[in-house]
């Protein structure tokens, strides 16, 4: 009998080492202290190092995933600068794997590598006043003309449409049959005539995101992705990635939300109480939990055999994020009763804390709401995952112009 | 911490996963533990004696020069997990775990072949309720080699052919291998995993360590039990979720299946994230005493704080969404909450578990 099962790859593996010289030769053509950031990053992504998974040709090697570590690390170690992935959230996490499954070969030629080096900031054009939850009740309608699409309406709450080149795009083409069936994706230039983008001042004072007009805007068709009528099918691909993106990172022990806490409590002594200990014990214990989970889930996917993991990560990472920024202004106590600014603000990058205690508490709160609400993938978990019976539903084979709203 | 540990399943532990399971299914199904429970003596002999030869359930982590099968804590683990679904009156707890990770530590090598193969039981004689990192008991003595006292909630005692006592004498802690002693039977909590009081008068035992080694074994012991306690509870709440389920699809209240209610399948949906956060902490703390990583502890206090009370409430939920059949004697559901609670109490709560973090992590209560 087996005693362990394998561990994450070790220096001595093959396919590291040749990855490891791959890494050192584009750190000789192009030095990292001496050439332009941007220039690098090209260099890196034309030498398949930007995201090791993906296929040769678009940034990557068509190897396993994982292995991606190994040049992170190897690169940050000769001071390589990155594509500050913080800035490019919703380009790396959703665009980039739904233009991946989904996009024609020119759209992936056109789309991957400025989406990868952070030239062109991406963000997502899916909810909007009517349709939250319920994103197949959209109505942003798109009408064909010619070698073009006609688009207008109304859509919210999309983080980072400032800063942004490009949007994922979903919309109406059909509204005479059900609504899960006439809809159509689109990549949508945010630079064209009608893209109206006004921001929308969120609790924390500033204006992550923000409401979009589109009015009259025109599209090509080449920048369609996927078939006409076809659109909820990619956009649900789009939002699994999304559900990965939030809650499944691998981080080390203590790291986020909770490493702000502890270092709190080990740095300021006279804050202490048996009750906030308690509570302390219980959230360290339940962040490592969910740290080992996220592992786990890694592990089953570069088995091949990923498990319904994937919906738990994003649900525990919402609700410990919520608990120890709470637990953090409880502590801190005087310091806990104030807040940094209030100044209306446009940030260029996400941030779920960013050592500001009182913004952490409140950014947290859209944890729960922004990729799928707790409610919605606790309905996804029992459906799915423990196959319950599904809700009784009045909209299935309404046409769309016909629901109730 | 240099990597993780696989915190799969392995093809081999996957077989004996499947092993162990037929075997319960055929020999222990949840009616035939409960008439056990009510008979007088409730151990199930045959089933251990089958499972001992069929899977070497009684020593996994035992090499095989000692008799036992050479694998390890993780195997061990899966065992465990395959009883906490089951929860078949065997001693696996008592001997296979306790006195076996006792004995390994303290390199014992007569005893731990008979009880490796499953010919004899030996039985760790602490209060089931002791936790790791807790003091050396001083409820026995020893003088010579003569114990005396008494040590009361020892689990699967009155299953034991031997004793392994921890006792104190003139030159402090030593470890004894006691055959001889009296076992008054508890009304336990727990039916499925009765306790039983340990009486000790003079009896001559065999020293199997002393000092500082003495203390290690038990300490050792103690911290394996809470590690693969962990594991029993996954598989009691694993059991709880799937049967809750299954039976939420079928139960039909108000022209509908109660499973199609929001509010239902909400706590089902939850109790699954805390189920399956539950699986990856005792795999991990497994995988970590399989290979006695340095993160051991850690591991193991997480795994114990975490499924103790996912036990708990998995079998709580069982109870509750069963209605008045979850709360009938004739429904297995009462016994998965008198394991879930006992084993909650078991090898430490997990506010000790907690506590015991508190120092591991270096975040003290007291002020610095
Ligand atoms: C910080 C942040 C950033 C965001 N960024 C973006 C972005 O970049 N792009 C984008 O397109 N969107 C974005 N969103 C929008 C987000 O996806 C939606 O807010 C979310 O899907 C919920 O929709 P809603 O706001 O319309 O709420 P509603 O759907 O109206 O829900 C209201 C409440 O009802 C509950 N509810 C709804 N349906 C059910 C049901 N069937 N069963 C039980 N409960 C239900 C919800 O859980 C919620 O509690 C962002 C949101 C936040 C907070």
């Amino acid at each position: 009998m087996t005693t362990t099962g394998p561990r994450t790859p070790a220096a001595a593996d093959p396919t590291t080492a040749d990855l490891l010289d791959r890494v050192q030769s584009l750190l000789a053509s192009h030095p990292p202290a001496e050439v332009d950031r941007l220039d690098f990053l090209r260099a890196r992504f034309d030498a398949g190092l930007a995201w090791v998974g993906y296929p040769v040709g678009l940034g990557g090697l068509g190897i396993p995933r994982e292995l991606q570590a190994v040049v992170d690390a190897a690169l940050a170690a000769a001071g390589a600068p990155d594509n500050s992935p913080r800035s490019i959230g919703i380009g790396l996490g959703m665009a980039a794997p739904t233009i991946l499954a989904h996009g024609s070969d020119e759209q992936k030629q056109r789309w991957l590598r400025p989406l990868w080096t952070g030239e062109e900031v991406w963000c997502q054009l899916f909810s909007e006043p009517g349709a939250g939850s319920d994103l197949a009740a959209l109505g942003t309608r798109a009408v064909r003309d010619g070698d073009e699409w006609v688009v207008n309406g109304q859509k919210v709450w999309t983080s980072m449409a400032h800063e942004a080149r490009w949007g994922i795009l979903v919309t109406r083409t059909d509204p005479d049959v059900p609504k899960h069936a006439g809809m159509t994706y689109f990549g949508c230039d945010m630079h064209v005539p009608g893209v109206d983008v006004r921001p929308l001042r969120q609790a924390t004072g500033e204006a992550e995101f923000n409401e979009v007009f589109l009015t009259d805007v025109r599209l090509p068709d080449t920048d369609r992705i996927g078939e006409v009528g076809n659109g909820w099918r990619v956009a649900t691909g789009t939002l699994m990635n999304e559900r990965v993106a939030i809650g499944g990172q691998s981080a080390p022990r203590e790291g986020g939300m909770l490493g702000m806490v502890t270092s709190v409590w080990r740095e300021r002594p006279e804050l202490r109480t048996p009750g906030l200990h308690s509570e302390l014990m219980e959230q360290w214990v339940r962040a490592e939990a969910s740290r080992i989970t996220g592992e786990r889930l890694r592990q089953q996917m570069a088995a091949g055999t990923p498990g319904p993991e994937g919906s738990a990560a994003k649900l525990m990472f919402s609700e410990l994020n919520q608990r120890l920024s709470g637990l953090l202004l409880e502590l801190l106590g005087e310091q806990g009763l104030a807040y940094d600014d209030w100044t209306m603000r446009r940030p260029k990058e996400v941030h779920f804390h960013g050592n500001r205690p009182g913004y952490s508490y409140l950014r947290a709160k859209g944890n729960s709401i922004e990729g799928g609400t707790t409610e919605i993938l606790l309905n996804i978990v029992a459906e799915r995952v423990l196959g319950l019976p599904g809700e009784m539903r009045v909209d299935k084979d309404v046409p769309w112009k016909d629901l109730p709203r | 911490m240099t990597g993780f540990p696989s915190l799969l399943h392995s093809d081999d532990e996957q077989q004996l996963r499947e092993t162990v399971r037929r075997q319960l299914a055929a020999r222990a199904d949840w009616s035939s533990v409960l008439r056990r429970v009510e008979a007088d003596d409730p151990y199930d002999a045959d089933t251990w004696r089958t499972l001992a030869a069929q899977t070497g359930a009684a020593g996994l982590p035992v090499p095989e020069e000692l008799g036992g099968a050479g694998a390890s804590w993780r195997e061990t683990a899966v065992v465990a997990e395959e009883l906490g679904r089951s929860l078949a009156v065997v001693p696996f707890l008592g001997s296979a775990v306790l006195a076996t990770a006792a004995l390994l530590h303290a390199g014992e090598s007569e005893l731990l072949p008979q009880v490796a193969g499953g010919e004899r039981t030996a039985v760790l004689a602490v209060p089931l309720s002791t936790w790791p990192g807790s003091s050396f008991p001083t409820s026995v003595s020893v003088e010579g080699d003569a114990l005396t006292g008494r040590v009361t909630s020892v689990g699967d005692a009155g299953a034991a052919d031997v004793l392994l006592v921890p006792a104190i004498g003139p030159d402090g802690p030593s470890l004894w291998a006691v055959e001889a002693f009296e076992v008054t039977p508890r009304t336990s909590l727990d039916m499925t995993r009765p306790l039983g009081d340990v009486t000790l008068s003079g009896s001559s035992g065999r020293r199997v360590a002393e000092g500082a080694a003495a203390e290690a074994a038990l300490q050792h012991a103690l911290m394996v039990g809470a590690g693969i306690l962990a594991s029993e509870q996954l598989g009691l709440a694993e059991q709880c979720l799937e049967t809750t389920i299954a039976y939420l699809k079928e139960r039909y209240q108000f022209g509908r299946p109660l499973g199609s209610y929001q509010a239902l399948k909400h706590r089902l949906a939850s109790l699954w994230v805390e189920v399956t956060r539950a699986r990856a902490t005792a795999r991990y703390a497994a995988g970590c005493l399989a290979t006695q990583d340095p993160d051991t502890a850690v591991a193991v206090a997480v795994a114990a704080a975490i499924c103790s009370d996912v036990a708990v409430l998995a079998a709580e939920e069982c109870v509750q969404l069963h209605g008045g059949l979850g709360f009938t004697w004739e429904h297995p559901a009462h016994l998965w909450l008198k394991r879930a609670k006992a084993d909650q109490i078991a090898l430490g709560t997990p506010d000790r578990h907690r506590a015991a973090l508190a120092d591991l992590v270096d975040l003290p209560l007291g002020a610095g």
